[in-house]
Order: C-alpha cells, then structure tokens, then sequence
C-alpha cells in the first residue's frame, strides 16, 4: 500500500514540487536559448568578418558578381512588378475610401505617393525579395554544402567566402534599392490608375499633387535604406546555406530558415532605421 | 626537438635524391566531441611515392585527407606540405599550397550546375587568368582525354555514371599540374572493371607525373595494385605501415583479420 502511493506521488508530485520542476525546466530551456542566440551572432560575426576580408582582398570575381546581379535583379523582377502594382491598388482603394469619409479626397495623391515611397514599397520590396532571394541563396548553398562542393571548391584554392557569399551579398546590397524603385514606380502607377477608373485624374496632376512640397531628403534615404535589407538577405542566406549540416533535411532547414530569419531581421531592421531617417532626415 | 616541417625542410635539401617528404605528419590528434579519430598518427609521403591508408568505416581516413589539405584543423599535431606547416594560415596562404594539391573527393564533388569541362576548367579560369581561352580548352579537353572522357565535354555531371563521375574529378584535380595527388575512396561504390579502370589511370599518371600521392581507401586489391606503401589504420591509431608483404607477415590480430576478410 505505502510502495503504490510513492509511486502515485513520484508520477503526480504534490503541486508545489511539480511547479518547481516546471519552473527549472523553463529556465534551463530559456538559458539555452540565450546561450543558442549568442552562439548563433557569434558565428553571424566572425562569418561577417571574413567575408568582409575576402570581398575586399583581390583577386575580385566580377564575372560572378554579375552572374548574381541577373539572378538577384533580373529575376526578382517580375515577382517585385506584381508586389508593387498590388500594394498600390490596395493603399488607392483604401485611402480613398478613408479620406472620403473625412472629406480629405484632394489630399489622396499625397497620401499615395508618402504611403507607398516612404513605407510600403521599401518593406514590401525587402520582404519579397527575401522570399525568394533568401530561400534560394540558402537552398543553393546549402546543398552546395552537403554535396562538398564548397569543400572542392576550397580544395582548389578558391575561397570560398570570396566566390560564394561575398558576391551574392554585393548582389542583394546593389539590387535591393532598383528593385524598390521598380516597385515604387509600379505601386504609383497602378494606384493612380485605380483612381482613374473611379473618378478621372489626370497622371501629370497626380504627380503634381502628389508631390508638392516633397524634397529629396523625404524619399531617397527610405529608397536607399533597402540596401541594408540587402545586406541582412544576403548576410543570412550565405551563412545559413554555408554551415548546413545533414543532406535533404538540412538543405530543407536551411532555406526556411533563410526566409524566416531574413524577414523577421528586414522587419526589426525597418524599426531602427525609420528612427535613423527621422533622426538624421528630418 | 625536431619537428617534422623541421625534418621535412632538412629532407627538402636533399631533394634531388627523390625522397623527402611532399607530406609530413606529426603527432596527429583529431577529436570530434569525445569521438578521438586519429590518436596522434605520424606518416609522410616522398614524391613519385604513393601512400595507401586502409582501414574500416569510420577510421578517420577520410579526415586524415580534410587535415592535410587544410578543410580541418587538427587538435594538435602538425601538418607540413613541402616544408611548410599549414597550422594558423590565412586563407589566401593556405590556397597557395593547396594550388601544388589536387583531391579526388569521395563522391567526386562535381559542380552540379556546370558541364563536365566547365567542372574541369574551373581551377584554370580562377588560377590561370592570363591564360587565352583557345588554350583553357585545349587543356581541359586534353585532361579530359587523359581520363578517357574526351566524348563527354558537355554533359552534365547528372548524366554520367558514378565511374566517370570519378574520372572528372580526377582531372579537375589534375588541372593545376599538382605536385600532391590526395584521392579519397577512388574505386569505392565501383563495379569491379570501373575499379580497375580507375587503378589502371592512376598508375598511368604517377608513371607519367610523378606527384606524391595518398589514396585513401578500404579497398584492399586497389590499395596494393597502386600504392608502394600501405598504413592500416585502427581506432585512430596506425596499425602497421609497410609494404603489403609485412602486412602478411604481420602477427598482429587486426591486421590479419583486415586481411582475411577483404
């Protein structure tokens, strides 16, 4: 009788024991991932750091980086077009809808052209690119990884970080800021166009009004800021894909995790940089 | 005490006797975790000299090669190519010895994305730049040609059988006229003539090139038809070293139980 009820209390331990087992779980589960995240800005820097070395360093590998510009630029093309004709249609029938129930309707070129160049055509450009840049750096060379083909190329006296990361960050970095512009450009269009099919604006008026007053200062650092997108992208991406471990399934992780950290890094960069233009922008 | 870069450099002075080491290992420690793989080895290879490193699955043979041509560090222990220890160099140092090295990786590690003579032109355009281009493929199809795939310039490493994928990266390794030849399991997962075939080509080059070479492998027919030397390896240690009549004479239990069951 007392041996089964030890056992009863060792499977069901009285409430307070089992909040204590509870509680250390969940701290040795969170210090492990503390140590994880540390470990992982860790290994994020010094992989920074030598890639830096070997982009700087020559011999430079031009043909490659151009390679990368088609595939980074050339192909998110498309993909940014569609993104931003989109986002224009929504933020036009939306800001019209709101701005006449104010009586504001004059103010709605205004309210396009700030929405889409200051916030919406930048993140919106940085997220679909990491979508599809992010994922296919990473599944490239992760399974470049896991074949060794990063070793053979290592093997031949190439490095590496130099060939592979340093050209395809460069790539992300250069293209980012045109491919915002295309999406601006396309969201502008396409927003203006929505109008029009409601109620007749002319597209030299739209511009105009929209506009007004805008100086340089108010658009070119949030252009420009996507380059720093670019970076994280193709930052991530590289160091996912070049420290896979594991075949198929490794490969599977490692372009997951390419879009998923990618766009979470675009979106907390987003936060600190928009304080940094307004600080420094006025 | 003498280390062995410290021998290899006094052996390089006697060079012309052709028996200094190419490659020198000392005192070789590599652990992964609380796996120890190699306890602590010792061998070297002169040129025109061919090393065979047998063993089971899993001995650290594999990583033995990684070690020498600097895709891991060792633990401790050194590793010296023609002289120079490879411990705490730069990248763009290390690329300058491996350029006098060439790796047959064991699954070959050919560029999925290029043909069979981009894969082979690949170390000529990044380390012969000023090289004219007429000349590049002359090259690549004579090295090509060498392995006996002279015909399958433009298929994709995907379309070849595993032999000739074999074959191409042989002659990608040998595209920089190395002085080292590292050749990791050449003739494993073969048929037995594709085995042969891969034996026969790599006699041919060491009669012809005479580099110094280490073929790693558990194929023990393969390791006596082309090397002149054989290591065994065991639990991180070697066995026995010498040619394949003191293996045979040997009293040792592994290495007569090696030789009764392959």
């Amino acid at each position: 009788m007392s041996s089964g009820l030890t056992t009863v209390a060792r499977i069901n331990p009285p409430l307070p024991g089992r909040r204590a087992v509870l509680m250390t779980s969940a701290v040795s589960s969170a210090s492990g991932l503390v140590n994880d995240s540390f470990e992982w800005f860790g290994n994020l820097g010094i992989f920074f750091w030598r890639v830096l070395r070997a982009a700087v360093t020559p011999p430079y590998e031009w043909r490659e980086l151009v390679r990368q510009l088609d595939e980074v630029g050339s192909k998110s093309f498309p993909l940014v077009v569609m993104a931003g004709s989109a986002i224009g249609v929504i933020i036009s029938l939306e800001a019209r809808y709101s701005l006449s129930r104010f009586g504001a309707k004059s103010l709605f070129p205004a309210t396009l052209v700030y929405s889409v160049l200051q916030v919406m055509g930048p993140i919106i450009t940085g997220l679909v690119v990491s979508g599809r840049v992010g994922a296919g750096i990473g599944a490239e060379l992760a399974s470049m990884k896991v074949t060794e083909q990063i070793d053979a190329i290592e093997a031949s006296a190439i490095n590496p970080y130099r060939l592979l990361a340093a050209t395809r960050i460069l790539a992300c970095i250069l293209m980012l800021p045109l491919l915002t512009l295309v999406s601006d450009a396309c969201a502008l269009l396409m927003g203006w166009f929505a109008q029009t099919l409601v109620e007749p604006l002319s597209f030299h008026q739209f511009i105009q009004d929209g506009f007004k007053g805008a100086t340089f200062n108010a658009f070119l650092p949030q252009t420009f800021k996507t380059a720093v997108y670019g970076l994280i992208i193709g930052l991530i991406a590289c160091f996912q894909g070049m420290r896979t471990r594991g075949g198929a399934e490794g490969v599977g992780r490692a372009a997951t995790n390419s879009v998923v950290l990618a766009s979470l890094f675009v979106i907390l960069a987003d936060v600190v940089l928009v304080k940094f233009i307004l600080v420094f922008f006025p | 005490m003498a280390t062995a870069c410290d021998i290899a450099m006094k052996q390089d002075r006697q060079e012309e006797d052709g028996s200094a080491p190419f490659v020198a290992v000392e005192n070789l420690l590599k652990t992964f975790g609380s796996n120890t793989v190699l306890n602590g080895i010792n061998l070297s290879v002169s040129r025109s000299e061919t090393l065979a490193v047998l063993g089971r699955s899993g001995t650290g043979k594999s990583v033995l090669l990684r070690l020498i041509i600097g895709l891991e560090m060792p633990d401790s222990g050194s590793v010296c190519i023609r002289g120079q220890d490879i411990a705490g160099l730069s990248m763009d140092q290390m690329s300058a010895i491996r350029k006098k090295m060439g790796f047959l990786f064991q699954h070959a590690a050919l560029y999925d994305s290029l043909t069979v003579s981009e894969n082979v032109a690949f170390p000529l355009e990044h380390h012969r730049r000023d090289m004219p281009r007429s000349e590049r493929g002359e090259r690549v199809k004579q090295l090509l040609a060498e392995v006996g795939m002279e015909g399958d310039l433009d298929k994709m490493p995907s379309d070849i059988s595993g032999g000739m994928q074999k074959r191409v990266g042989l002659a990608r390794a040998l595209a920089l006229e190395p002085e080292i030849l590292l050749l990791d399991e050449p003739t494993a997962g073969l048929d037995p003539i594709s085995s042969g075939e891969i034996n026969e080509l790599i006699l041919k080059l060491q009669r012809e090139r005479q580099m110094a070479s280490i073929v790693v492998t558990h194929d023990l027919h393969s390791a006596r038809t082309i090397a002149n030397r054989l290591a065994l390896l065991n639990e991180g240690d070697v066995v026995i070293e010498g040619k394949f009549a003191d293996f045979q004479q040997s009293e040792i239990e592994f290495v007569k139980e090696f030789l009764k069951q392959s």
